[in-house]
């Protein structure tokens, strides 16, 4: 009797728009929700960082170089920032240290975002991403702003701030695509056709197909289903892409004047379910290269610790 | 292979102002913890110092019971100025 009691008392305490603090009592799931969820954003960060890496060497001009180095920067940051928060949840008999956890990644037993596993085949796809998949995330974490785990809330206030410079950047580049030359413009449609479906996954299942939203909506981690963030994102994005003059791959798409929003075909959910089982296109590779850079690199870190080791000796 | 220790972060945005917690970083000595700290959480121009502690010297109230920890305050009211009557007569005070 009395576990129900605090659970409920917990759940009355989190819809008054409480914060729950590391070393607050809270239920188990709400703990494994959050080290899943808030881990698998850091990795998605971490692993985000590859695609976009893929171009640093080839950017354009040395504008565009400087800015997607920055970009790039503020990933590894994130990153920090999410397992640094995460890690405040590893009590209570619960493992949430970021080695830990990034090795779950590494062996496939945590998930990271399903748009890094497509790969970047044109300059274009670059600002695409700034657009699309920033934009996409940007939505997804403006909310997460207002979620019920300090640490997490904290953290997505910082991102969240940083965040605006990746979107605006990416569409910058997309626009001086899409008024150059004619090859420049069909780069920039190509790279939208194959990032729009991709970016729309990226707010996860439908609403009547995803069971863990109910329990992370109860306990005020998500405050927004799914597909009501995919529709905001629609209904922001296309006026965008109107405006740079590009179609969206979607014959179905139209504005309903009566509702007000944008509709759009059902997604590809057959891809969706392959790129998460570790059949995307980039899967492989992305793990493979996270897991050569551990391992090539294992002897710095060796280096940093006895070099920290004999220093504590000598002071 | 043991891990790198975690640090606590804590920027004064400028002079005059008290340090607040950034965030934590993680690092084998001080001068790198500096160095990653000064990168992650003042590339915006964000602060004018840097403040790093090792994670594992922070000690806490968290954990303690809050209500008995921290009740003492709640029944001294007489601590704040707006206890004490005074006539609107008396002026700047």
């Amino acid at each position: 009797m009395k576990i129900i009691d605090k659970n409920t008392e917990f759940e009355a305490y989190v819809a008054q728009e409480n914060k729950i603090e590391p070393k607050d009592w809270m239920p188990e799931d709400y703990r494994k929700l959050l080290i899943r969820q808030i881990s698998q954003h850091a990795h998605s960060e971490v692993v985000g960082m590859l695609p976009e890496a893929n171009w640093i060497s080839r950017a354009p001009s040395l504008r565009r170089k400087m800015a997607l180095l920055a970009k790039i920067q503020d990933e590894a940051g994130h990153g920090l920032y999410l397992y640094g928060a995460c890690e405040t949840l590893g009590q209570e008999g619960f493992t949430a240290h970021r080695d830990y956890t990034y090795e779950q990644m590494l062996q496939g037993k945590a998930k990271y975002s399903s748009i890094f596993n497509y790969p970047t085949l044109s300059w274009a796809d670059i600002g695409a991403i700034g657009w699309l998949v920033d934009g996409a995330a940007i939505m997804n974490q403006v909310m997460l702003m207002g979620n019920s785990y300090g640490p997490y809330a904290r953290a997505m206030v910082r991102i969240c701030k940083e965040e605006s410079f990746h979107q605006r950047q990416g569409y910058e580049i997309l626009m001086t695509l899409c008024r150059g030359t004619q090859e420049q413009k069909e780069m920039a449609q190509r790279a939208l056709d194959r990032f729009w479906w991709p970016a729309l996954m990226m707010f996860g299942p439908n609403d009547d197909a995803s069971p863990n939203s109910q329990k992370s909506m109860k306990y005020r981690v998500k405050r927004e289903s799914n597909d009501s963030l995919r529709q905001r994102f629609v209904d922001v994005t296309v006026p965008q892409a109107q405006y740079l003059g590009l179609s969206i791959p979607d014959p179905n798409l139209h504005f309903n004047e009566t509702t007000g929003h944008y509709e759009f075909s059902e997604l590809p959910w057959d891809e969706f379910h392959e790129v998460l089982a570790g059949n995307g296109p980039a899967n492989k590779k992305r793990l493979d290269t996270k897991i050569n850079a551990q391992k090539e690199n294992r002897w710095v870190k060796e280096a940093a610790l006895a070099f920290a080791a004999k220093e504590e000796k000598t002071t | 292979m043991s891990t790198l220790d975690v640090w606590e972060v804590f920027i004064q945005t400028k002079p005059g102002l008290s340090h607040k917690h950034a965030g934590t970083v993680q690092a084998a000595t001080a001068e790198t913890a500096l160095q990653n700290a000064r990168d992650v959480y003042t590339r915006r121009m964000e602060g004018t110092s840097i403040w790093v502690v090792p994670s594992k010297y922070l000690v806490t109230s968290e954990g303690m019971n809050k209500e008995a920890f921290f009740d003492p305050a709640d029944d001294k009211l007489y601590r704040h100025p707006t206890f004490y009557q005074i006539p609107n007569d008396v002026k700047n005070m």
